[in-house]
């Protein structure tokens, strides 16, 4: 009797360490799938090409070597954009020695955040702007294309600052995917983006 | 208040961030320029500042409480974060008010 009692003891305990793996899982695909041809295609973010704070050309194809985390801002913002930027920092400092994860930063308001204005911001924000791009957009596209990283952006006079937007940090793979994000505004909301990173890493760099 | 208005962006340690916000936390210029601080909240700054060694030059908006906010909010920086900086008074908070350039 006894050793039966000890056998489904074992069971039991093989089955909990197995359902405890369940966070080795690939990350979910954010968004909506759309039906184009006939097929169900995850969401994309679509193409998107602006300068950079070195008033060069980028767009989202020099990304698709590499993972990022993307976020909205401007400069003048007197509510949530620094403890937002705050937030991309550490995500910064986690990943600073790795080649494969970039961040990149979208101005709402390119009138007054002109490239070299983004230039300085980031100097004094004291990153790297090989590792850390700092966007100037056009008004027309950019709201729209924050729209397509979930991110809520418009102008509204009546609000401090000019603008409304959130303040979400959005994961995004080498294909364009949204794949995770944080809040921005909620520091604790951080580690799991950091621990999403790694996962990523693992999926999209497997190591063979 | 100071929740509310200036810990978006002098954070909740007080430590701002990086070379865009100064620090409030053992800050040496707001311990040397008591007599500053009210213009400064109610005002705001566009000048060029060094705290602890680091030069600021972004923008500070200003916000317009009243006499009584302003003290609450200098006594409450005053203490925080491992400061000792001897408390304002209502009267003091007046007066610098009073002779703020703009």
């Amino acid at each position: 009797m006894k050793f039966k009692f000890l056998f489904f003891v074992a069971i039991s305990a093989m089955f909990v360490a197995c359902k405890s793996d369940q966070n080795s899982g690939p990350l979910p695909y954010l968004g909506k799938q759309k039906m184009v041809d006939g097929e169900a295609t995850k969401h994309i973010i679509p193409d998107w090409e602006y300068v950079n704070q070195d008033s060069l050309s980028v767009s989202n194809k020099d990304l698709t070597p590499y993972i990022y985390v993307a976020d909205f801002f401007f400069r003048s913002c007197p509510t949530i954009c620094p403890r937002v930027m705050k937030e991309m920092k550490e995500i910064y400092k986690e990943f600073e020695d790795d080649q494969r994860v970039k961040l990149v930063s979208f101005t709402i308001d390119p009138k007054r955040d002109t490239p070299e204005n983004l230039k300085s911001y980031a100097t004094n924000l004291q990153v790297d702007t090989d590792k850390w791009w700092f966007i100037h957009t056009e008004k027309e596209s950019i709201y729209d294309l924050a729209n397509e990283y979930f991110v809520v952006a418009y102008e509204d006079k009546d609000i401090p600052g000019g603008f409304d937007h959130s303040g979400k940090i959005i994961l995004v793979d080498r294909e364009g995917h949204v794949r995770s994000f944080s809040e921005g505004t909620e520091p604790e909301t951080t580690p799991k983006l950091i621990a999403d990173i790694k996962k990523l890493l693992n999926e999209e760099f497997p190591q063979n | 208040m100071y929740e509310v208005y200036c810990q978006n962006c002098h954070m909740d340690d007080g430590m701002g961030l990086a070379k865009l916000i100064p620090p409030l936390a053992n800050a040496d210029y707001l311990r040397d320029n008591q007599e500053m601080i009210p213009c400064i909240i109610y005002h705001g700054q566009n000048d060029t500042i060094v705290v602890n060694g680091v030069t600021f030059t972004q923008e500070m908006p200003g916000e317009k409480y009243n006499e009584v906010q302003i003290t609450n909010i200098i006594n409450y920086i005053n203490t925080a974060w491992g400061n000792q900086i001897e408390p304002v008074t209502l009267d003091q908070v007046k007066e610098r008010l009073a002779k703020c350039d703009n």
